[in-house]
């Protein structure tokens, strides 16, 4: 099977999502970043429940898809709370507390 | 894949799950106090919205009644769902715990959301829930609800920390905690993922008995993405920018529920992880956790030492206190020492929360007068509130690690632990704990000086008033921090968990 193919595309995925995270600066691409890593976390689970021929894989990307909706939500509020407050979603913006 | 997965499922009868519903209780009174705190607060006039906050406090007592019944109980080893939900002494101790200091930030928080500028209910809502994923991580031997109960406990607190709605720093304080909270989320899931790979099973302890044979950079690859997560969650150096931030922008009994609840449920998620699925390769993480360590409490502390904030200040204190809850854990794999670490971690994260809720319920009530946060405002709150000023110096000493205070026994257990070892590293990471808990004197020892010696900035002495719920939550966290000092055995006989070192010893 394509398995080894497919953890491969899950361990690219995460590498861009994290690179997304750390070089974005604008709030919402991170978001989409943190996404593709979650994304990764499903190929990769759902590959290793094809490979392993057991259903707790499956049922573990359907919390992961489950959950990560719902962060998505709580993060797309406060991402519109900030651009209510600044007219901006730019991260490096957000330096009202040094130190 | 469909076909794949169904073939799986018919090859498997189904068998419904017996459910031990006593063991259940604390979660299902706690799930029952969100939906009635929720409903209560949609459907009451404007004029009995203060129902709520007690109701809300009901709740958290109401699950504690079974916590206490399961304890009093014979059987205090249940487990549920094939051992993915596990109520044992461990898991006990810690949802006792986390009811009691989510009890006392509902205490803390009554009369500064009355008196802030807008009051909304979800408030009770949010920090019930954020309890009840803490309860459910207590129990949590699988990787599936470890990740559910994560979740469950941060977004809530991703959305408390961002709750002044109209401020630039609350907004600031609930992106930031935000992302960085998804992202080490995020990355503790390759983790998992990888961990599933390696095992074929979700069961944590399945895992422990794979990873028992040989190590691979993969399974050691697994294992560090799964800590660094928890290291996140935890604000363990260098993972911890977020936590300065987000504890002073947010709302202040948001913080102290944040520096207390929330890390210490990060520490237990740790704790579990590494004693049931990771106690043969400690290899891997015993390194990874002295270097967090040790970083976690000197950056901390000399970070703290340059603060004006008092808010920040207790922040980076909280980072540093962080350090030597971890210490233990760098050497917890060394022959018989995992017993006496876990009860090191149990009793420093007891005696803390005791403590670090006392100070934010003193900082809650002199910002009422003072409006400031800054350590200045301080000066001279002997002369105006000896009361508040007395308590403060139990709690900074308490903090601090000064004999016969909560702080000292917790200090004295983690380098009793660590010294157990036998160990070079042991050794050294004791060094360096006790050069830290010196270094912290000179903030927390700061804190007094403008507190007694120091004159009232503003010359504005009118007493401080203290509202009852501060008054009791001041009460129980200063009696807890005076007595579980003074009588050290009654802490460390809840730290006296066999369930879950088990695996050490054998």
């Amino acid at each position: 099977m394509l398995v080894n193919q497919f953890l491969m595309l899950g361990a690219v995925l995460f590498c861009i999502g994290v690179y997304g995270v750390i070089a974005r600066r604008n709030a919402v691409l991170v978001l989409m970043s943190i996404e593709l890593i979650l994304n990764s976390v499903n190929i990769n689970l759902l590959a290793f429940a094809l490979r392993n021929g057991s259903a707790d894989g499956h049922t573990f990307a359907l919390y992961v898809i489950a959950v990560a909706a719902a962060e998505v939500g709580v993060g797309l509020a406060m991402v519109l709370l900030v651009y209510r407050n600044r007219k901006s979603i730019a991260l490096d913006e957000l330096a009202e507390m040094k130190g | 894949m469909l076909s794949s997965l169904l073939s799986v499922v018919a090859a498997s009868d189904w068998v419904s799950p017996t459910i031990d519903y006593h063991a259940l209780a604390p979660e299902i009174v706690l799930a029952a106090g969100i939906v009635i705190v929720l409903l209560v607060d949609l459907f009451t006039s404007e004029t009995n919205k203060w129902l709520v906050a007690p109701l809300a406090s009901f709740s958290l007592l109401g699950a504690f009644i079974p916590v206490v019944t399961i304890a009093l109980s014979d059987n205090t080893m249940r487990e549920l769902f094939d051992g993915r939900y596990v109520v044992d002494e461990f898991s006990l101790v810690i949802k006792g715990l986390f009811i009691l200091a989510g009890y006392v930030v509902v205490l803390i928080s009554t009369d500064y959301l009355r008196e802030g500028d807008y009051y909304q209910g979800e408030y009770w809502f949010l920090v019930l829930t954020s309890i009840l994923g803490m309860v459910m991580m207590a129990s949590s031997r699988d990787l599936v609800s470890i990740f559910v109960a994560l979740e469950f406990l941060s977004i809530p607190a991703y959305m408390l920390a961002a709750w002044r709605k109209r401020d630039l720093k609350s907004n600031e304080a609930g992106v930031k905690y935000y992302l960085l909270g998804v992202f080490a989320s995020a990355i503790m899931l390759y983790g998992m993922s990888l961990l599933y790979g390696i095992a074929n099973s979700t069961l944590l302890t399945d895992i422990g008995e794979t990873l028992s044979s040989e190590m691979t950079s993969i399974r050691a690859l697994a294992i560090l993405f799964v800590i660094i997560g928890f290291a996140f969650k935890v604000s363990a150096v260098p993972f911890h920018t977020w936590a300065p931030d987000t504890y002073e922008g947010a709302p202040t009994p948001v913080t102290a529920f944040l520096s207390v609840a929330s890390k210490a449920a990060g520490f237990v998620a740790l704790v579990t992880v590494i004693y049931v699925a990771f106690p043969y390769a400690s290899d891997v993480w015993q390194p990874v956790i002295w270097i967090l360590s040790v970083l976690t409490m000197t950056v901390g502390n000399v970070l703290a030492l340059r603060q004006t904030n008092f808010v920040r200040m207790l922040a980076y204190s909280s980072i540093s206190q962080g350090g030597f809850i971890l210490m233990p854990l760098a050497v917890a794999g060394e022959g018989t020492t995992g017993q006496s670490a876990l009860r090191a971690v149990v009793v420093y994260l007891m005696l803390y929360a005791a403590t670090n809720l006392g100070v934010f319920a003193i900082v809650i009530a002199v910002a009422r007068k003072t409006r400031s946060g800054a350590i200045a405002s301080y000066g001279g709150l002997f002369s105006y509130a000896p009361g508040l000023a007395a308590l403060m110096t139990i709690f900074m000493a308490s903090l601090a690690g000064i004999p016969p205070l909560g702080g000292w026994f917790g200090k004295f257990a983690a380098f009793q632990a660590v010294l157990s070892a036998e160990t070079n590293w042991g050794y050294a990471i004791a060094v360096i704990g006790a050069v830290n808990s010196v270094v912290a004197f000179g903030y927390y020892g700061n804190v007094l000086r403008e507190i007694w010696m120091r004159p009232v900035p503003d010359g504005d002495t009118a007493p401080v008033v203290i509202q009852p719920a501060i008054a009791v939550a001041l009460g129980i966290t200063g009696v807890a921090t005076l007595v579980l000092g003074t009588l050290p055995g009654i802490v460390s006989h809840f730290g006296d968990l066999a369930s879950l070192s088990s695996a050490f010893s054998g």
